[in-house]
């Protein structure tokens, strides 16, 4: 009899979802779709508010990543205001930016994914977790969770809070780096570097054991989507959007940000609070593409910094044209970090960092705005329509995670598909399903802007709709 | 001018006669919490949170409003005072919509340092979820009604220090606002100045410099002394 398995709730991600496996008349699996069960409205109750308000209020869709919403959001006023941000400005939002991606990129790696890879798939769900490897392997879990940390100082360091710091604005910034905090920085470089490194070896060392992982964790042709600066290297706030395929062709380059609209569509599910955008010139399922760090370390050429362009090299080299496996996101996310490091150090010695020039100021001049930046999960856009007084009357929000929602579906696919024949799944077959997901360190808060806890549950589901077998944990 | 003898929490204290209990206790060095007052325009006891208890008087009394008396005894803050000041800001926050974390005035709006220092730490009613609106039709000020306590401030300074008359009060019970001359936008009004002094008075994130954002809005209540001392003593002094 057909069957379908339901993982309700999916765990160790940031949100609420559940994953749904549809077993044919065999037992085998026909098909698998992740579903967000979440639901919050940002984008209807920020309308009515003045334009000055919404970095502040954008950034509180989410406690992991509410910078990447801050400087979206501050790049959308800066078009609405039509102004040039002082370079001072820019290159401290690029700063925080930078702690932010470190931030979020350790705590997806130590934190939520290393259990399942470090302490293996079969380990009790009891101890695959970040307390499970501080018990294991103490080392690699503080030298995680303070990387993290220096992430978040960063953070701190500018805009005086980690957590939803009110700094970025439309026009530019606040305050700007002071000596003291420079020095801070400066000091936890070292640690940095030695930590990061030894990240990206053991992540290899890994991978020689993982290679079955490699082939089906999310392992498909895809086209991939994201920022690059104007010489075509890695890019994180600012630049344009390039789209590459996975022969490594670009298919669309150096495409303005404020016209995303005309290259990007957004598809709705009944059954996900989750939009699915897709690349409009091919439709769905053919403009499925992926952002985030796999989809960076794809679209640029070099990443501008020695030390994480001699990894890029390697990374490049896993792939034929475009690396297409989802669970190399892991391996990029870890390069990510090694530039952003790098990148950090550079700005140490640049003295316009301390500049007191950080604002430009103006009134309404365009009526619409976007602002795209890279968040650690991938292209973020705020797209904000004001009346002539600066009152919102429309905002369109377009998270990196609904991007890699088709892409996440076809994971869940393809590794129930490898793992799953028949009614009786294991917990270690549960928990690879669920890496898939994590792979692309979902961002559910933010991509339905919604509030909740992460437990796991999933569906066996008979080709009727019957629900066969329900498992649930949390 | 005659002296009055009267206690207040116990302690025996002189004032002026003609002085309100407000004016005494401040001299005396005791604090009592105020919303509604501000000082260089006359007080309404609109905010009721400066209630104090006056002997063999039955009912609560504003202390900006009540005049000091031979032999007044009062207390400013018994357990019930407590009570009712905590429940009046509870209802003001329940009123309108008041989200502090992304507030203009966060962290130097005196609700919220008030709801702080009298220890609401929840609202015990039901929020009503108004659905008011922004006028950012002014080129240098913005009105948000959701933040609007309705403390008269603005009205005050406008047509007693300012002398325009362009702020003013329409409406009832929970639908009262803040109007601009008959009730238009503010951007068209052809009596405001555009001095700002209601932007300096407001105690909340109502008023605010066009274009501000969280935590930005930081007042300078001196200014408007300065403007009430020179017109009134012909001293152009800053009170501090």
């Amino acid at each position: 009899m057909s069957k379908r398995i339901l993982i309700d709730p999916v765990t160790r991600i940031e949100g609420h979802a559940k994953i749904s496996i549809f077993l044919d008349d065999a037992g085998n699996v026909s098909d698998a779709e992740f579903h967000v069960v979440e639901f919050r409205g940002f984008e209807k109750f920020c309308e009515g508010r003045p334009l000055g308000e919404m970095p502040g209020i954008t950034p509180r869709i989410c406690g992991i990543c509410p910078v990447s919403h801050l400087l979206a959001s501050a790049r959308a006023g800066d078009a609405i205001l039509a102004v040039k941000v002082p370079p001072a400005a820019d290159k401290l939002r690029r700063l925080m930016n930078l702690g932010q991606i470190i931030q979020s990129h350790a705590l997806s790696f130590f934190h939520l994914s290393a259990p399942d890879f470090l302490l293996g798939w079969e380990t009790p769900q009891a101890q695959r977790n970040v307390f499970g490897l501080a018990a294991a392997n103490p080392d690699v879990a503080r030298a995680g969770i303070r990387l993290r940390q220096f992430g978040q100082e960063v953070i701190e360091i500018l805009g005086g809070k980690k957590i939803h710091p009110s700094w970025a604005v439309p026009g530019g910034v606040r305050s700007p780096l002071k000596s003291e905090g420079r020095e801070k920085i400066c000091g936890w470089l070292p640690e940095a570097y030695s930590t990061t490194k030894h990240a990206l070896n053991l992540f290899k060392t890994i991978l020689q054991g993982h290679q079955r992982e490699t082939q089906v964790f999310g392992n498909f042709p895809s086209l991939f989507m994201g920022l690059v600066a104007l010489d075509g290297s890695w890019e994180h706030h600012g630049g344009n959007l390039r789209f590459k395929d996975s022969n490594g062709n670009i298919i669309a380059d150096q495409l303005d940000p404020q016209k995303y609209f005309e290259v990007i569509a957004e598809s709705v599910k009944k059954d996900s609070y989750l939009k699915s955008p897709y690349y409009k010139p091919l439709g769905v399922p053919d403009g499925m593409y992926r952002v985030g760090p796999l989809a960076r370390l794809n679209i640029c050429e070099r990443m501008g910094v020695p030390q994480a362009d001699e990894e890029l090299k390697h990374f490049k080299g896993l792939g034929r044209g475009a690396v297409t496996s989802s669970f190399l996101y892991h391996y990029a996310r870890l390069i990510e970090i090694l530039a952003a490091v790098e990148f950090i150090e550079l700005y140490m010695d640049d003295n316009e960092l301390l500049s007191d020039h950080l604002r430009a100021d103006a009134g309404i001049n365009e009526l619409r705005g976007v602002g795209a930046s890279e968040a650690p999960r991938g292209t973020l856009f705020h797209d904000y329509t004001v009346d002539r007084d600066g009152i919102l009357k429309k905002v369109n929000l377009i998270i990196a995670t609904g991007q890699n929602n088709l892409a996440m579906n076809r994971t869940v696919a393809q590794i129930a598909k490898h793992y799953v024949h028949g009614p009786e799944i294991s917990e270690a077959m549960l928990n690879r399903i669920e890496h898939g997901i994590r792979c692309y360190d979902p961002c559910l808060s933010c991509s339905t802007h919604a509030i909740g806890q992460m437990p796991l549950q999933v569906r066996l589901i008979a080709p009727g709709g019957k629900v066969v077998r329900e498992m649930t944990r949390g | 001018m005659a002296a009055k003898t009267l206690t207040i929490n116990g302690k025996q204290i002189s004032a002026e006669e003609g002085a309100t209990i407000l004016q005494a206790a401040e001299e005396a060095g005791v604090k009592i919490p105020t919303l509604c007052h501000l000082d260089g325009v006359y007080d309404v006891g609109a905010c009721r949170l400066c209630l104090v208890e006056v002997t063999g008087v039955p009912k609560l009394l504003p202390a900006c409003t009540t005049k000091v008396s031979e032999g007044m005894e009062i207390k400013t803050d018994s357990e019930q005072l407590q009570k009712y000041r905590r429940l009046t800001l509870e209802l003001l926050f329940a009123e309108r919509n008041h989200v502090c974390a992304v507030c203009v005035a966060n962290g130097h709006c005196e609700l919220q340092t008030l709801a702080y220092s009298q220890g609401m730490d929840h609202v015990r009613y039901d929020y009503c979820f108004p659905k008011w609106g922004v006028d950012n039709t002014h080129r240098l000020f913005g009105m948000d009604h959701n933040r609007c306590i309705l403390c008269t401030r603005c009205v005050r300074v406008c047509w007693h220090i300012e002398g325009a008359g362009t702020k003013n009060v329409a409406g009832r019970g929970s639908k009262a606002k803040i109007i601009t001359d008959l009730n238009m936008p503010w951007g068209e009004s052809g009596s405001c100045t555009n001095c700002g002094k209601c932007v300096q008075s407001c105690p909340t994130g109502a008023l605010f410099y066009k274009g501000s954002t969280v935590a930005e809005m930081e007042r300078d209540r001196s200014r408007l002394e300065f403007i009430v001392t020179a017109r009134e003593k012909k001293l152009w002094v800053a009170s501090d």
